[in-house]
């Protein structure tokens, strides 16, 4: 007997990974937790059976996530991270000596229990003595904060569960509030290529757009997302993020990564011609 | 003895389920014969919704003449609601309010009524040619709504008038707020009056727990509960109630009147399960609303210059209760108003509540709500105060304007009119009616002098983009008027 775990990507369309054993279930007030290991991907985390992240390919999406605003901000002290249940971004994150603080904010509690029991490589994150953990609503906790924030780190789930509230007008505009008057907002944008994906992945930057002078998009390859092809949101009061790139600073820090480096950084914002148009048209 | 009464059983919807399992070939209405002849709509609505479609026989009882499942039901919900007799209307709480009116009052008799009423209380008057007296309601200052019916105000119609035959209250208003239903019964009932009461927005008044008194308990005579507000059940399912000292099967032809005579059963059901579900969890349904309307308050409250209002405004007279499930917020003192934060929340943030007013958004919260959708109302209401914040100057405060009447409702409605431009209106008597919509009051009833300041208000509230109904003319700009 074999066990397969499928993700239903589409209605039409399922992505199934070998599993060797469950480790973890659990419903939660929330979602449904569920913690897996496989031969190919290593061990993954599901959030009602939609896959977070595996030990294979999870740097790619926590460094993508991560060093772009890092390489751009001159000087980012205080740093608020939405979601990140799996403390993967904080790890990046605290490779930065410059950090004075970091505000994680993650709804369900569970899910950080459930890392730090199961997810060492990506909750040694928590370990941070600089992390500061709110289990509350992101949407709440933005509402609360003005001009308090060089770097905001949406790394939601998807738009369709508890995460809704963080694709909203209502919360990039609390975002906006929350930031300093040269503040950086890096948001999980969804895909372009599978339809509801897209469309989510419009509405986001058709708000963000509106709410930020400066709003681009890039990318990244990531094979267990669906499609492989995700995107990230970059949106600034002030810094451009190819223009205001400091490449010689970053490389400077000798900050060791897998997938993002410098070169990719400005590869990473040229995108597909249908992409470029699927962000003109609402914007 | 009687048995006791068991609330979980659902009679109605147990002889539903009987009847699908017995497949029985349908050489009946409806044509689409269980969504097979309408494949497209199945697909829409589903299967199971299409296969209950059914109509009335004698294993599902008759509405219009009912003597099995649909009476054990209706019987059931009168217990539940503490009212000698139920009548499950299809038409909406239009039609029961429509039926309390046709049932206490015939052509020329008089009906003590605040101005401020849904348009069907209005509208039924139309139909039976009553006359209205109408007890204005005192308006608060700050909110710019109108309040409760007062005793006071009640008494001093009723010695004008002692020749009333009914007194209709609309509680809780739109907004929450309760009448002293009590002492209005009291009085009315000492001058032998009937009380009815509109309770459209207190179905939930006989099922949560600390909840203002409903209009059976406090003893009225009939009241419109419409069960798909607060209740759960499908829209345009409604209760009318009745007391011990209401003729039934009178009651009965009356709604008969107007009702179809094919009643549907996807309304029927739900109206059964609704009210079981109410009798079995009400309490723990409503607790859990009033618990989010509460936080959604003190949210707001953080928010600043945006006042969700609640039971602080009770003053014992105007106001003798508040029902704190109704999430009503005060926009004005952002310079923004109510009508306008409406359209701004669906079209910009993509939420839907249920009406706004000159100063006020109201945001229904219910059963179905989740902690997480309260904080994206708020964040968004949050958003629009920081980014849209204008001086108070120039808005319009008052929501209700007093009228005149000049003629009965009816008398005006069928009389010789003619269309005048809204702007050439004034001092003619309206022979229609213009009320934004939602909430459905009228700011203008047939039977009215069209004052300046009524003509300056429509103007207003299409300027804010308020949906205006009521009119022959659906732009709003001609209004039909007694011919000179």
């Amino acid at each position: 007997m074999s066990l397969w775990f499928t993700e239903k990507q589409t209605e039409n369309v399922g992505f199934s990974i070998k599993v060797s054993r469950q480790l973890f279930s659990k419903k939660s007030d929330f979602q449904k937790i569920e913690i897996f290991d496989s031969e190919e991907f290593g061990r993954f985390l599901a959030l009602d059976g939609i896959m977070m992240l595996t030990e294979k390919d999870e740097h790619i999406y926590h460094e993508m996530i991560a060093h772009p605003a890092m390489a751009v901000h001159p000087r980012v002290k205080d740093v608020l991270v939405i979601g990140a249940g799996d403390g993967g971004v904080l790890r990046e994150l605290a490779r930065y000596k410059s950090i004075r603080h970091i505000d994680v904010v993650e709804i369900d509690e569970d899910v950080v229990e459930a890392a730090k029991e199961f997810l060492p490589q990506t909750a040694c994150g928590f370990k941070d003595p600089r992390v500061d953990l709110h289990f509350e609503d992101g949407v709440r906790f933005v509402r609360r904060k003005s001009d308090c924030y060089d770097l905001i780190i949406v790394d939601s789930t998807d738009p369709f569960g508890p995460g809704e509230g963080l694709f909203t007008k209502e919360f990039y505009g609390g975002c906006n509030k929350a930031l300093r008057k040269d503040g950086i907002l890096v948001n999980q944008h969804e895909s372009p290529f599978y339809k509801d994906d897209a469309a989510a992945m419009a509405r986001t930057h058709k708000h963000i757009f509106k709410r930020f002078p400066i709003a681009k998009v890039y990318q990244a390859h990531i094979p267990t997302y669906p499609s492989g092809h995700w995107l990230f949101g970059f949106a600034s009061k002030k810094y451009h993020p190819l223009k205001n790139l400091n490449s010689d600073k970053w490389n400077s820090l000798k900050i060791k990564t897998r997938y993002y480096n410098t070169n990719l950084h400005s590869g990473a914002f040229a995108l597909p011609t249908y992409v470029e148009e699927m962000l003109k048209d609402v914007e | 003895m009687a048995a006791k009464t068991d609330f979980s059983r659902a009679p109605l919807y147990e002889a539903m389920l009987k009847f699908r399992d017995m497949r029985v070939v349908p050489f009946d209405v409806p044509g689409h014969k269980r969504g097979r002849g309408n494949p497209k709509l199945a697909d829409f609505l589903g299967d199971k919704c299409l296969s209950i479609d059914v109509n009335s026989m004698k294993p599902l009882d008759n509405l219009c003449h009912p003597t099995s499942v649909i009476a054990e039901a209706q019987n059931l919900a009168a217990k539940a609601f503490g009212a000698e007799h139920a009548f499950f209307m299809v038409n909406g709480t239009t039609g029961a309010v429509q039926s309390m009116v046709l049932y206490a009052l015939k052509r020329g008799e008089k009906i003590i009524l605040p101005r401020n009423v849904h348009r069907s209380a209005i509208n039924a008057l139309v139909l039976c040619g009553a006359v209205p007296v109408y007890v204005n309601p005192a308006v608060d200052s700050r909110l710019g709504i109108a309040l409760g019916m007062s005793v006071e105000g009640l008494k001093k119609a009723i010695r004008e008038n002692p020749d009333a035959k009914a007194v209709l209250v609309n509680n809780p208003t739109y907004y929450g707020i309760c009448s002293d239903l009590k002492k209005i019964v009291k009085i009315a009932h000492s001058k032998n009056m009937l009380v009815l009461v509109d309770e459209a927005h207190g179905a939930h008044f006989s099922f949560g727990k600390n909840m203002p008194v409903s209009a059976m308990k406090a003893g009225a005579d009939l009241a419109s509960a419409s069960m798909h507000k607060s209740g759960g059940s499908l829209t345009q399912s409604s209760i009318l109630l009745a007391s011990k000292k209401v003729n039934e099967g009178y009651l009965r032809q009356i709604v008969n009147l107007t009702q179809t005579t094919s009643a549907s059963y996807l309304l029927l059901s739900s109206l059964d399960l609704s009210r079981r579900e109410l009798s079995m969890h009400g309490e723990e349904i409503f607790e859990k609303v009033c618990e989010l309307a509460e936080y959604a308050r003190g949210e707001i409250k953080d928010i600043g210059d945006i006042y969700a209002f609640s039971s602080e405004i009770i003053d014992g007279v105007n106001v003798c209760d508040f029902d704190i499930t109704k999430l009503s917020i005060l926009t004005l003192d952002a310079g923004i108003a109510g009508i306008e934060v409406y359209d701004i929340l669906r079209d910009e943030y993509d939420i839907q509540i249920e009406f706004g007013d000159m100063g006020n958004v109201l945001a229904y919260v219910s059963v179905g709500d989740r902690k997480r959708d309260i904080e994206r109302l708020v964040s968004a209401l949050a958003e629009i105060r920081r980014t849209r914040r204008k001086s108070k100057r120039g808005m319009f405060e008052r929501e209700f304007i007093s009228p005149q009447v000049a003629l009965s409702p009816q008398e005006a409605f069928y009389s010789q009119k003619e269309q005048v431009p809204l702007a050439k209106s004034a001092g003619r008597i309206a022979c229609e009616f213009v009320m934004c919509y939602p909430p459905g009051i009228p700011v203008l009833a047939a039977g009215e002098v069209i004052t300046p300041e009524i003509i300056e208000y429509i103007k207003y509230a299409k300027s804010k983009g308020c949906s205006l109904t009521g009119t022959q003319d659906l732009g709003v700009s001609k209004l039909t008027v007694l011919k000179d």
